[in-house]
């Protein structure tokens, strides 16, 4: 192996490492490794091969696939073959380092499609139109390393961003807009459709020729009528995989103009575990939702383990004696007393002001999958007066949409709609105290900001006392807690408060630290 | 990689092309990501740690490198609470008492009167002999004479503490019975841990292992194992079948349909004679992919399955 390659090697993994994917040193030597075993001619076996070195989970795969494109790229320039070719991108990495490659990729004739400096809309519509044309064909062919040509002179001719010159840069972006490449949907159907025609065994008669709206519902249903329900579905996704081709191809030209470390820093997306809750939008919410469920099971893994290790205690004198007749008297295996540690109660007391609602509707939606591990759930809302919505949560079919369950805040707020975390202490204390027993662990989520209010620790102090375990769970990162008009600090002398930014941090409270009996 | 056996092993497979052929000769038709990593944890020496949803295989490829490479396969199927008796080795308790007790019988009848000192040496000797050690799946991998395929199943099952038992075993492949001394493994074994990820396995034991994350097949390389399992089924049908789950993937469902159920469903087809995939055959068989019954109501609704029949 050459030393280039080896610091590349090196590099890479210190790009992953720098997106979370922590990549020691003797995984790096694994990496070597493979690298020697499989060798560079098959750039996606050496992916696979590197992948199973260095990664450690799947969730880390989007993110090791981006950075892996950018370090490890298909092709240097611009794309004279589509990857997939014998002898297309045997020597990318080397290539890369290599400055005479550089130049030469550089001056090789730029293609009569490459949109001029001063080239007017028209034009580009034209461009993007012919484009379209492609998409389209080879979407209904389903061409896989078709699209993946297409998407490289997409990138080429539709993604150069104007001040080139100086920056060289591309955009994604501007030529996903240039192309949109959704509309090419409705031809690609079109075509699809045409073709079914002259298939001897189509059997369709064809009649909704305009789009796929009329498929599968009229006529006879037959085996290709069924399945053709499917085919706009499938193609959306195929248009989806497009713009991750664009975007790829995207990052690649980047790279190579302004350096692989650079771009993968700032170019790849962090995985969906690390977005800080309080960032997340509504479309970031659906794929959280998919992460409750493994988090609920490990929860009840966890507990069921340690239940069982609480049956191991003191020795059951008579139930060992009954065993010991099988080996005559001699008592080898001791029978243990069963314990039956009590399922605990959980109480949730979150606040569902809008600053703070993402997360704690989303650990709410939590809460309801575990339900059935405790032995009782309460769920309490506030913004400034506190309500259970115990009953709201809880009888909700698992699998439905609670999130707009808690949009009525009206009964969680008096007078204004501030978080008022001491009245809301008073007004929980107040009628709710009951809930609280010495079996209960209370979880508090919310980023104790009080709008300058009074805090009441007191009553806090009260409910500590009570419970059997209290914990906060903060969406603001730790060295923000006591900035502005937040007592997170004063809180957490109180109570045990955790930073729970994101998805990785609530999964390590879960599964490792949780108070589960 | 300190050299564990005299001369190391010759390497199962030659190439990665090798692997592919080898496990689809054996029925398994491999992904380029599953051969890839096949081939390097052979390579490599390393245990292979294997991750994905339930139904997609992860077992079956053990079974299929054993075969491919003509090594026995010994499993160690974990679960909760299974130790070290169950998955390195154990005494037979039974089988030393009864020893002992024929010794003592056999000691009266010479009438010597004691069996004291020195016999009780030659006895705790005995006792502790290869005769009365319960070889368990991780022991016999170790001790086997022939080149073996271990697998350990559902890994995420078992407790902390054999995660523990398998670092040790895995990082020297030897095994220390206090009584008998150091056991090392003549051949290396080929590793194979699966996990359905309900906990988080340790960052010690990931570190030693190749990961390999195997998902729902391409729709291509499902149509190419359908009409492996299911060879009764024609191309057209097998295409829409794939099509069909491929959607029903995307749904998001409590349990999608793996490739196990993709093979049943295939099954159930032939069984029922079916020429066409209907909405109403779609409609009267759906449980066979979907196992929960709030999945099968959200697919009808969203297959448009829906007549009067059902509600």
């Amino acid at each position: 192996m050459t030393a280039a390659l080896d610091t590349r090697l090196v590099a890479f993994a210190r790009a992953l490492r720098g997106h979370g994917v922590v990549a020691g040193t003797s995984e790096v030597v694994d990496a070597g490794l493979v690298m020697q075993a499989i060798g560079l001619e098959d750039r996606e076996r050496l992916r696979e091969g590197l992948a199973a070195a260095l990664m450690r989970r799947a969730g880390q795969r989007p993110v090791f696939d981006e950075v892996f494109d950018v370090w490890f790229p298909a092709a240097v320039g611009l794309r004279t073959a589509v990857e997939g070719d014998p002898d297309a991108d045997t020597d990318a990495p080397d290539t890369v380092n290599n400055p005479r490659n550089r130049q030469l990729a550089d001056t090789r004739p730029v293609r009569q499609l490459t949109i001029a400096r001063n080239s007017d809309a028209t034009e580009v519509r034209a461009i993007a139109q012919a484009l379209r044309d492609e998409l389209a064909q080879a979407l209904a062919d389903n061409d896989i390393r078709a699209l993946d040509a297409l998407a490289a002179r997409v990138v080429e001719t539709l993604g150069r961003l104007p001040n080139e010159a100086s920056t060289g840069s591309w955009s994604g972006q501007q030529a996903l807009d240039a192309l949109a490449p959704q509309t090419a949907i409705a031809a690609a159907l079109a075509r699809i459709q045409d073709g079914a025609l002259d298939v001897p065994g189509g059997s369709g008669d064809g009649s909704g020729g305009s789009g796929g709206a009329g498929a599968g519902t009229a006529g006879p249903p037959s085996g290709s009528r069924f399945v053709d329900r499917f085919t706009r579905d499938e193609l959306r996704s195929q248009v989806t995989a497009f713009r991750r081709r664009v975007e790829t191809e995207t990052r690649r030209r980047n790279a190579e103009a302004r350096g692989a470390e650079r771009i993968s820093r700032y170019a790849v997306r962090p995985p969906a575990e690390d977005q800080p809750f309080l960032l997340s939008g509504r479309t970031d919410v659906d794929e959280l939702r998919r992460t409750i469920a493994p988090l609920a099971r490990k929860l009840a893994t966890r507990m069921a383990a340690r239940r069982k290790r609480a049956s191991r205690g003191s020795i059951d004198i008579r139930r060992t004696l009954r065993s010991s007749m099988s080996t005559g008297g001699v008592p080898m295996r001791p029978a243990y007393a069963h314990r039956r540690p009590a399922r605990p109660d959980i109480v949730v007391l979150a606040d569902l002001s809008s600053s703070v609602a993402g997360f704690s509707r989303f650990t709410i939606l939590l809460v309801q999958a575990l339900a059935a591990q405790f032995r009782r759930v309460r769920i309490f809302g506030f913004v400034n007066v506190v309500d259970e919505l115990t009953d709201a949560v809880v009888s909700a079919a698992p699998g439905t949409d609670l999130s707009t369950a808690f949009d009525d805040t009206a009964r969680l707020t008096r007078w204004h709609r501030n978080s008022d975390y001491g009245a809301a202490l008073h007004d929980f204390a107040a009628h709710h105290l009951d809930a609280v027993g010495h079996r209960t662990t209370v979880l508090i989520l919310g980023d104790a900001r009080t709008n300058g209010t009074d805090p009441a620790y007191d009553v806090l102090r009260e409910i500590v006392d009570r419970a059997r375990h209290v914990v906060w769970l903060n969406p603001e990162p730790a060295s923000a807690w006591g900035s502005g008009d937040s007592v997170a600090h004063r809180y957490a002398e109180i109570v045990d408060m955790r930073e729970c930014r994101n998805i990785s941090q609530l999964r390590q409270f879960v599964t490792r630290t949780m108070p589960v009996r | 990689m300190g050299g564990v056996t005299e001369q190391p092993d010759p390497p199962r497979f030659a190439s990665v092309d090798d692997v592919r052929d080898r496990l689809s000769a054996a029925g398994y038709l491999p992904s380029d990501a599953i051969a890839t990593t096949v081939f390097l944890a052979d390579r490599l020496g390393k245990p292979l740690l294997v991750e994905g949803p339930a139904g997609v295989g992860k077992t079956e490829l053990a079974k299929a490198v054993a075969a491919a490479s003509g090594a026995r396969l010994v499993r160690l199927q974990c679960y909760e609470g299974v130790d070290e008796a169950r998955a390195l080795y154990e005494w037979n308790h039974a089988k030393q008492l009864l020893r002992i007790t024929a010794e003592r019988t056999g000691g009266s009848d010479d009438g010597s009167g004691s069996a004291g000192g020195g016999d009780w040496d030659a006895l705790r000797d005995n006792i502790f002999s290869e005769e009365f050690l319960l070889p368990r799946p991780l022991l016999t991998a170790i001790r086997s004479e022939e080149p073996v395929v271990l697998l350990v199943d559902e890994l995420d099952k078992a407790d902390v503490e054999i995660e523990g038992l398998l670092l040790e075993v895995l990082s020297d492949y030897a095994v220390t019975v206090p009584e008998l001394g150091t056991i090392t493994a003549r051949h290396r074994p080929f590793v194979v841990l699966t996990s359905n990820a309900t906990r988080e396995l340790s960052e010690a034991l990931r570190r030693r292992c190749l990961f390999l994350h195997i998902d729902y097949p391409s729709a291509e390389l499902e149509q190419r194992i359908v009409s492996l399992r299911a060879p009764g089924l024609d191309a057209a049908l097998t295409e829409s079948v794939v099509r069909l789950v491929g959607r029903l993937r995307e749904l998001r469902l409590r349990k999608a349909p793996s490739v196990a159920e993709t093979v049943d469903w295939a099954h159930t087809l032939i069984a029922l004679g079916a020429e066409d995939l209907t909405a109403d055959v779609v409609r009267d068989n759906l449980g066979v992919l979907l196992k929960h019954q709030d999945d099968i109501a959200r697919a009808v609704v969203a297959l448009d399955l829906t007549s009067p029949g059902l509600t």
